[in-house]
């Protein structure tokens, strides 16, 4: 009985031992904070890039491709059918992009992934990274009128603003066609441009060989819809379209001085593809696509590379229709399990019945291993540093009940002379340590969980103090601090540091326990 | 010394007995606390020094025995043997006809805790403690958590009887930091009472208090001793103290001096 209220009493008085654990509490509201906004960061990045990839990919080495998806599609079903809850083929082949901004050309790498519109959607969430309302809900290639988001949807009302969007479409196509021709007076036959104004001068374009008259004050160029022309087909890029493209928003865009994102392209304008085609050696071929949406996943990675066209077109384009019997080729197949499925099993089951110098199966973790083992590393080191920290607040600890131990050896002498056991003071030391931790570690929980609920109006007032963004939407790309409180971390937490408030208190408690009651009662 | 007193503050014990030829004696039928050739040394850096050299004592039921001696005699030191607060370097202690010294720690502590009652020169209270919880303090020792919140009612009334008997009833909830030094030695002896013990051992009661207080403390041990038949065993250096005693002992250099 006597330990519990003399606990209780040196808790009350002895202040210079709460100045001791307020290392603990710092530690363990550090350790909190760290882990929530590390886990909610990871758990945002792993929801991305699964939303990006799908469950598990089935890849042909080459980029060739494998013939005839239907079968290989099947015969994934035969092996694994109970976990599938979807598949779609794609194709995948690097590219170029070239579009014209500002009377130049600009080019850039990326990779050109043919997706079936129809069930791209079921493998994972294309849909939800798009631009316009209705092709979150269905995409469509061919270009919508209007209705694209001025604003990112993804942040609601503090999404970036942007106010370009507003007119992209049908609306956007017309006015720079209309624009364009009101300059271009000259002979050429109205409709028959390329709606970027400016015909391309890439050399490897130069296979067509009937290339039109240079129009007046343009260098000599080759008009690609030439053929179309020759064909007797006449596009008029007012009403018409070419192929419909979905772009990664970063290969589009650049950020202003200010952090706003502009526009090189919207989506109406045209731009140019060149890719390799299937066969050996391939050959670069090019042709006109026009931009219907974009893509933004937020991961910098994706949305700087990827552009997503009709794979039949693009099996088409590469060569990929096999000529005889019109079986289709794919690099490719997206598959999509059934909740609850262990993709490693089901990815095991396929690369035991599919044979491996054929094909290459993974799911999304091993594709992205590096990136999460990544994170995983960082939280496990910043954990061991707190954890460190604690473990330093633990020798002050330490250090404060030695100091303790002998300002009250009289006491302890006293306690031991009315009949009280060495195990007894010892006990009054060892709570008196564990009182201590909960203490430091109960406010830690409460001050870290405070900082976690509040982190975000904490970031801005700290913003407002200092005048510098501390929390930039535009380089995360999210627009809160994501955060996961997760019981069984900071339980584990917690329970971390009472331990060490405990064990620092052991030796004090032993030495207390230790004592001569005559020598302590003796004890000025 | 085999003086008898008379007794100016209650009845006369029926205990109170000249047993002074006693006091060497081995094994005396009476004797409640009985020490047999005590020896302690003490380590000073490479030097022993001798505190003890062969002291007999024995101490009858109900007696109240002073012993005195100049500072360094040793007589701290045998209270503290004879409270097994120390263990002797030779010789046994007994009580009640059972050797104490050589119990095993467990027991030496219950022993203290419930047979023996020690107040100290300089009161020896927990400052953390109001004055009712410092004389509840051996009862906290003795029970654990349940058992002492079961019986919390009748230990919180026998605690506070028995510092009205000690004059302190305006006093329960003060620290000790807020008595005055007479009114802290009374709350000492009150705790040293509160777990019934067959014996109060004292270590200079009276040597931190001025004269008249010092006498109301020994009034309250004479009425303790009178009352309640108690052993007490007070150790001082002050002869005017010790004569109040009814039977005095004198120590010199580690030796039981006959008076």
């Amino acid at each position: 009985m006597y330990k519990f209220l003399l606990c209780w009493r040196y808790l009350r008085t002895k202040y210079i031992a709460l100045a001791s654990i307020i290392s603990v509490m710092l530690g363990v509201a550090t350790m909190i904070v760290v882990n929530s906004v590390m886990a909610g960061f990871a758990h945002e990045m792993q929801d991305r890039l699964h939303g990006i990839l799908s469950d598990l990919v089935f890849e042909a080495h080459s980029l060739e491709g494998f013939p005839d998806t239907e079968w290989h599609m099947q015969q994934i079903r035969n092996v694994a059918g109970d976990d599938i809850a979807g598949m779609t083929p794609t194709v995948a082949v690097p590219a170029m992009l070239s579009f014209q901004y500002g009377g130049n050309w600009v080019t850039r790498p990326v990779q050109l992934i043919g997706i079936d519109e129809k069930t791209q959607g079921q493998v994972g969430d294309f849909g939800k990274y798009l631009q316009h309302p209705a092709n979150r809900q269905q995409l469509s290639f061919l270009l919508r009128e209007n209705g694209f988001d001025d604003r990112d949807h993804t942040g609601g009302s503090e999404g970036r603003h942007r106010p370009e969007m507003a007119r992209a479409g049908w609306g956007h196509r017309r006015s720079v066609i209309e624009r364009r021709r009101m300059i271009q007076i000259d002979g050429k036959p109205a409709g028959q441009e390329l709606v970027s104004g400016a015909p391309f001068n890439l050399p490897d374009s130069d296979k067509s060989g009937a290339s039109a008259p240079a129009a007046a004050g343009e260098a000599k160029t080759i008009d690609p819809f030439a053929i179309r022309e020759a064909q007797g087909v006449v596009f008029d890029p007012l009403k018409e379209q070419h192929t419909g493209l979905v772009m990664g928003i970063a290969l589009a865009t650049y950020r202003d001085r200010a952090g706003d994102d502009r526009f090189l392209v919207l989506p109406g304008d045209d731009i140019k593809l060149t890719f390799p085609t299937a066969g050996t050696p391939p050959r670069a071929i090019d042709d006109a696509f026009t931009v219907v949406d974009f893509y933004e996943c937020k991961m910098s990675e994706y949305d700087n590379s990827f552009v997503f066209m009709p794979i039949k077109k693009l099996q088409e384009l590469r060569g990929m229709i096999e000529p005889k019997t019109g079986l289709r080729y794919a690099t490719s197949i997206q598959i999509r399990l059934k909740d609850g499925a262990d993709g490693n099993v089901v990815r095991d089951k396929l690369r035991a019945a599919f044979p491996p110098e054929l094909y290459s199966i993974s799911t999304w973790r091993d594709k992205q291993g590096a990136l999460l083992a990544a994170v995983q590393m960082e939280t496990a080191i910043l954990n061991v540093l707190l954890f460190l920290i604690i473990a330093v607040a633990g020798f002050g600890i330490l250090a404060i009940f030695f100091m303790i131990v002998v300002e009250k050896t009289r006491d302890i002498g006293i306690l031991k002379s009315l009949g009280a056991s060495g195990r007894g003071i010892m006990g009054i030391f060892l709570g008196y340590g564990l009182s201590l931790g909960l203490v430091g570690s109960g406010g830690g929980l409460v001050l870290g969980l405070l900082f976690v609920v509040y982190i975000n109006q904490i970031a801005d007032v700290l913003s407002r103090i200092t005048g510098q963004q501390v929390f930039d939407p535009s380089i995360y790309y999210f627009y809160a601090i994501p955060t996961i409180i997760d019981p069984a971390t900071i339980s584990g937490i917690v329970f971390g540091a009472l331990v060490i408030a405990v064990l620092a208190s052991v030796l004090p408690a032993r030495r207390a326990a230790s004592l001569h009651p005559v020598e302590a009662l003796r004890y000025e | 010394m085999n003086e008898m007193r008379t007794v100016t503050v209650g009845k006369a014990s029926a205990a109170r007995h000249a047993v002074g030829a006693a006091a060497t004696s081995p094994r005396s039928a009476t004797a409640r606390l009985q020490a047999l050739a005590l020896e302690k040394r003490y380590r000073k850096a490479q030097v022993e020094i001798p505190v003890l050299r062969g002291v007999d004592l024995s101490v009858a039921s109900g007696e109240f025995l002073a012993i005195i001696g100049q500072s360094g005699s040793g007589k701290s030191t045998l209270l503290h043997l004879l409270g097994t607060l120390d263990a002797p370097d030779a010789g046994e202690v007994h009580f009640d006809g059972r050797r104490i010294d050589n119990l095993p720690a467990a027991k030496r502590d219950a022993l203290r805790n419930k047979q023996f009652g020690m107040i100290f020169q300089f009161y020896h209270l927990l400052p953390e403690l109001s004055a009712l919880e410092n004389v509840l303090s051996p009862l906290m020792i003795a029970e654990g958590l349940l058992g002492y919140r079961r019986r919390r009612a009748a230990h919180t009334a026998k605690a506070t009887e028995l510092l009205h008997l000690a004059g302190l009833s305006h006093r329960l909830k003060h620290k000790p930091r807020e008595l005055s030094g007479g009114e802290m030695q009374r709350a000492a002896i009150a705790r040293a009472l509160i777990a019934e013990p067959d014996v109060l051992l004292a270590d200079e009661p009276t040597g931190n208090l001025d004269r008249g207080t010092g006498q109301e403390i020994m009034r309250l041990l004479r009425a303790l001793n009178a009352q309640r038949s108690l052993t007490i065993v007070m150790v001082t250096h002050d002869l005017a103290i010790a004569e109040q005693a009814d039977r005095i002992v004198r120590l010199v250099e580690g030796r039981v001096e006959r008076v």
